[in-house]
């Protein structure tokens, strides 16, 4: 029997797919049947994924989504979409006192203003099938919960949620879903470097979590999938939240 | 930044311990305002002032202020 979460006849895009979470969805989606078109920065790392991806009829394309001509560019290679995964984004960590103003640019660049271009190109050049579904990648930081020195990188994915709401209300009438995830704190491989960064005792950490781990990329694909399958038609402009129990207490 | 400039730099991300406490021997692990949130503030100013990257696993490492200070020249 066909799974409820099949992804079969679908075509995606799924951006940050070069690494981290993105890379884990493209994985997951392609066994889940969907044809897929991926995008990340770095060529290399890309073509990796490409090579784990199940299933045939996949295509790579490298494109820095913080340059607004090449999100053009790419936008208009793409075939018609019935979903998009967006995960392209970094993170960030400092003190207020020390906010340069070059740092909040790039990230609001890499973590807001690259969707916000990304949907509109798809959206203008009429790539996004009727229906389709776009998720985006944001975070339980600045939505529902913050930790020290998080300001700016708080700032940005509740700037992308807010976007995210408000395009399921403006596509609607066009058949298009908008939703977001938003993820605790997901052991990637920028995870462990950034916690090195603080120091933090990772068991203790472990403890802040009712479900006493932290998540891994698979927990996040598996939200992401429910939200481009047609088990999710009648959701959109929700936020789902993926953190363990974290914000609970 | 020369040492003096450093350790006056490292004791404005403290807020409770007066400034006066901080010299070069400063043993700055065993301040009762240490934590994370100094961490964080010692990490970014190196970062902002010195255009250095540190990490917290470095700030363990080293002991007193000056050790941090040459460590930091070496980066």
């Amino acid at each position: 029997m066909k799974s409820r979460f099949s992804l079969e006849g679908k075509t995606l895009l799924v951006t940050g797919a070069s690494s981290g979470i993105g890379r884990c969805v493209a994985v997951e989606c392609a066994k889940m049947g969907a044809r897929l078109v991926i995008n990340g920065r770095n060529q290399e790392r890309l073509n990796q994924t490409l090579s784990m991806l199940e299933g045939t009829g996949h295509q790579a394309i490298a494109a820095d989504l913080s340059d607004h001509e090449a999100v053009s560019a790419m936008v208009d290679q793409l075939p018609q979409l019935d979903g998009v995964s967006h995960n392209a984004g970094v993170t960030s960590i400092g003190m207020i006192k020390f906010i340069k103003a070059d740092d909040w640019q790039a990230l609001s660049q890499n973590n807001v203003f690259s969707a916000i271009w990304l949907t509109r190109c798809l959206v203008a050049k009429k790539k996004l099938n009727k229906p389709a579904s776009v998720v985006f990648t944001s975070s339980i930081s600045g939505n529902d919960s913050v930790r020290h020195g998080e300001a700016l990188y708080a700032a940005t994915k509740s700037a992308l949620s807010g976007f995210a709401k408000a395009a399921a209300l403006d596509l609607a009438p066009q058949g298009i879903r908008v939703n977001c995830v938003h993820p605790g704190m997901i052991e990637t491989e920028l995870f462990h470097s950034s916690q090195d960064a603080l120091t933090q005792d990772l068991d203790e950490m472990k403890k802040l979590f009712p479900l006493k781990r932290f998540g891994n990329p698979e927990d996040v694909a598996d939200g992401i999938i429910y939200l481009l399958s047609d088990t999710s038609s009648w959701v959109t402009g929700t936020e789902l939240k993926i953190d363990g129990g974290y914000t609970l207490i | 930044m020369t040492l003096d400039q450093f350790v006056q730099q490292f004791a404005e991300q403290f807020d409770e311990t007066p400034a006066n406490q901080f010299t070069p021997a400063t043993d700055y692990k065993s301040l009762e305002e240490w934590g994370s949130l100094t961490t964080l503030g010692v990490i970014t100013m190196v970062d902002a002032e010195m255009g250095k990257r540190i990490t917290g696993s470095n700030l363990l490492a080293c002991t007193t202020i000056e050790e941090l200070y040459n460590f930091i020249q070496r980066v």
